[in-house]
Formats: C-alpha cells, sequence, structure tokens
C-alpha cells in the first residue's frame, strides 16, 4: 500500500494535508533534497514538490526519472505558477519526437 | 567501407550474413516498436497537457482559497483545525506494459469513504472560506493523480523512445551497411581467389600438356618439313 506525500513551502501545501497527503514543509533545498530520496525509498508512489522547491532539486529529480516508482509530479505553489510544469512535459516531447510539435514551439 | 579487418573466409560470410538478416530483422521490428510508441505517446502527452492545464488552473484557484481562509482566522486556529487530519489517501499500483514500457496505474482508496466526511475540525471555530478551500483541493486530488500517472507514463515513455530511436538509427546507418559491405567485400575476395586458382591451375595444365605431347616442337618440325 502507498502512499502520497507533498514537499514544498509550508503555506503551498498545508491544505494538502485535509485531504489526506502527508506533507513535508520545507524550503532547504538540501534538506528538502534528503527527505526527497528517504521518501522515494520508502513507500511512497507519488511525490509532488512546489514548482519552487523542485528548480533547485532537478539533480535529485531527474535521478528518479527513469524509474518507474516514484512518480515526482512539480506542482505550482502558492506564490504563483512558473510555468515549469508545462515545460518539463514540452520537454518530454521533444526528448521523444526530436522537437517540440505539440505545443507549436511558442 | 570496410574500416574492421574480416577474414576473407566462406565461414566469415556465413557469419556475416547471418549477422546481417538478424540486422534487418532487428531493425524492422524495432521500427514498428518506434512508430507504434510514438502513436501512443502523442496520444498520452496530449492528454498530459490538458490535465496539467487543469490541474494548475484547480490548484491556483485552491490555494486562492486558503488564502481567504487564512485570512478570516488566525494562525493557531488553523494550524489546530488542520492539525489532525481525518482524512487518508493509499495508493494501490499496478503495472501496464505498453509496448514493452511499464507504466503505472494508480487507483486510490481514501480512509473515509464519504466525499463530505473530509473535515477534519469542528465547524464552530473556523470560518466557511476553509470549508470551501478544502473542498476545492480535495475535489483536485482525483485529477492530480490522474496527471501523476499520466506524467510518469510520459516520462517513461519518452526515455523509452529516445532508446528505440537511437538503436533504429545505429542498425539502419551503421550496422547494416557495414555488413553489407564486409559481405561485398568477402564475395568479391573470394571470387577472385577462386578466378585466380581457375587461371593457375590452366596455366599447369597447358604446362604439364606440353611436357607430354611435346606440341611445340613438333609444331615447329612441321614448319620445317613444309
Amino acid at each position: 500500500m502507498y502512499k502520497i506525500a507533498v514537499l514544498g513551502d509550508r503555506d503551498s501545501i498545508y491544505g494538502f494535508a485535509a485531504v489526506g497527503l502527508s506533507t513535508f514543509p520545507t524550503v532547504d533545498p538540501e534538506e528538502a533534497g534528503k527527505l526527497l530520496r528517504k521518501l522515494a525509498e520508502s513507500n511512497y508512489a507519488v511525490i509532488y514538490i512546489t514548482e519552487a522547491l523542485a528548480e533547485q532539486l532537478k539533480p535529485e529529480i531527474e535521478h528518479y526519472q527513469e524509474q518507474r516508482l516514484p512518480a515526482i509530479i512539480p506542482i505550482p505553489g502558492v506564490s504563483g505558477n512558473t510555468g515549469m510544469g508545462i515545460a518539463a512535459v514540452r520537454k518530454y516531447v521533444e526528448q521523444a519526437v526530436g522537437s517540440d510539435i505539440i505545443f507549436g514551439g511558442n | 567501407m570496410a574500416s574492421t579487418h574480416v577474414n576473407p573466409t566462406r565461414m566469415e560470410l556465413t557469419r556475416q550474413k547471418k549477422k546481417l538478416a538478424t540486422a534487418t530483422r532487428g531493425h524492422k521490428l524495432l521500427k514498428d516498436k518506434r512508430d507504434e510508441l510514438m502513436r501512443q505517446f502523442l496520444d498520452l502527452v496530449r492528454k498530459n497537457k490538458a490535465l496539467r492545464e487543469k490541474v494548475e488552473a484547480k490548484i491556483a484557484a485552491a490555494n486562492q482559497n486558503f488564502v481567504v481562509a487564512r485570512a478570516g482566522m488566525t494562525d493557531e486556529v488553523l494550524n489546530v483545525a488542520l492539525m489532525t487530519p481525518k482524512q487518508e489517501v493509499y495508493l494501490e499500483t499496478s503495472v501496464k506494459n505498453v509496448m514493452s514500457v511499464d507504466i503505472p496505474q494508480f487507483t486510490y482508496k481514501t480512509r473515509t469513504a464519504d466525499a463530505n466526511d473530509i473535515y477534519s475540525y469542528g465547524f464552530a471555530f473556523t470560518s466557511s472560506d476553509l470549508d470551501d478551500a478544502v473542498k476545492s483541493l480535495a475535489d483536485t486530488l482525483p485529477d492530480l493523480l490522474e496527471l501523476a500517472e499520466c506524467e510518469k507514463s510520459c516520462q517513461l515513455m519518452a526515455a523509452e523512445i529516445e532508446k528505440t530511436r537511437r538503436r533504429v538509427n545505429a542498425l539502419e546507418h551503421v550496422m547494416i551497411p557495414q555488413t553489407q559491405a564486409n559481405i561485398k567485400y568477402i564475395t568479391m575476395k573470394l571470387d577472385e581467389n577462386e578466378r585466380s586458382t581457375q587461371i593457375r591451375l590452366m596455366k599447369v595444365k597447358d604446362m604439364m600438356l606440353e611436357d607430354a605431347h611435346h606440341y611445340k616442337e613438333r609444331a615447329e618440325e612441321r614448319a620445317k618439313s613444309c
């Protein structure tokens, strides 16, 4: 039985606790990196991470990209949408097709 | 273009021919795999894009609700209200195999089955804005999970497509031409050897016949006597 974790600054994620996800408030990239590794090795199948924090943890996140579990998904935080999530999707298209054909290159 | 040295022998020729057959067959199979993966990937990534836009909009709205809720309450009350969550979400994962890529499938279970039974606080000391905020986030949850599934699948498939494409290209532009060149080189060399053996034999035969019957001397004698 797997669980779901949410990582990010407290203001962005405290609401998720109410709907039953495990929240881990942190803003320090180093601490978040350790936390991410710990969570990935225990039974968390999905880890949501705020875009602001995900930006600083790119190497760690890429490390888990080729593995089936966990799925690490960036979500917009309270400070607004940085467009990183959509940029990631665009990156997958570029990786697979060779050029961006879904987003029309804008 | 035989860059690597191959022995021009019949055994090597058979080996290279087998290699070519395998490479051609593998190339065809991998090309089909790539095409099918690509088709599925494009469908999935379109879905992913739509889903992400939807989820991001919903989360932004939920965050706004939470900001409003916070504004109307003190931090302590809010913390106490959300301190002990009532709801818990468990995930079951299964694996779906799409063209040899294992993509995860999530099904989720909640501890309290009733969607209205998620509020972990009494309603007396909290504002109704908090209820709205929690509700809006709870409504986002199914989409959020679907996004996780979809996005992970896209990640895995993109990696697999890249790998397959490289393999197809390597076979098409390196392996197959090289093997063909090797085969050509060996056949030429073998033909050449055969011709040279043939000529040598003919020459030897000529010399032996000359030794036995002295054709040249007789011809000279005949010429003299005429």
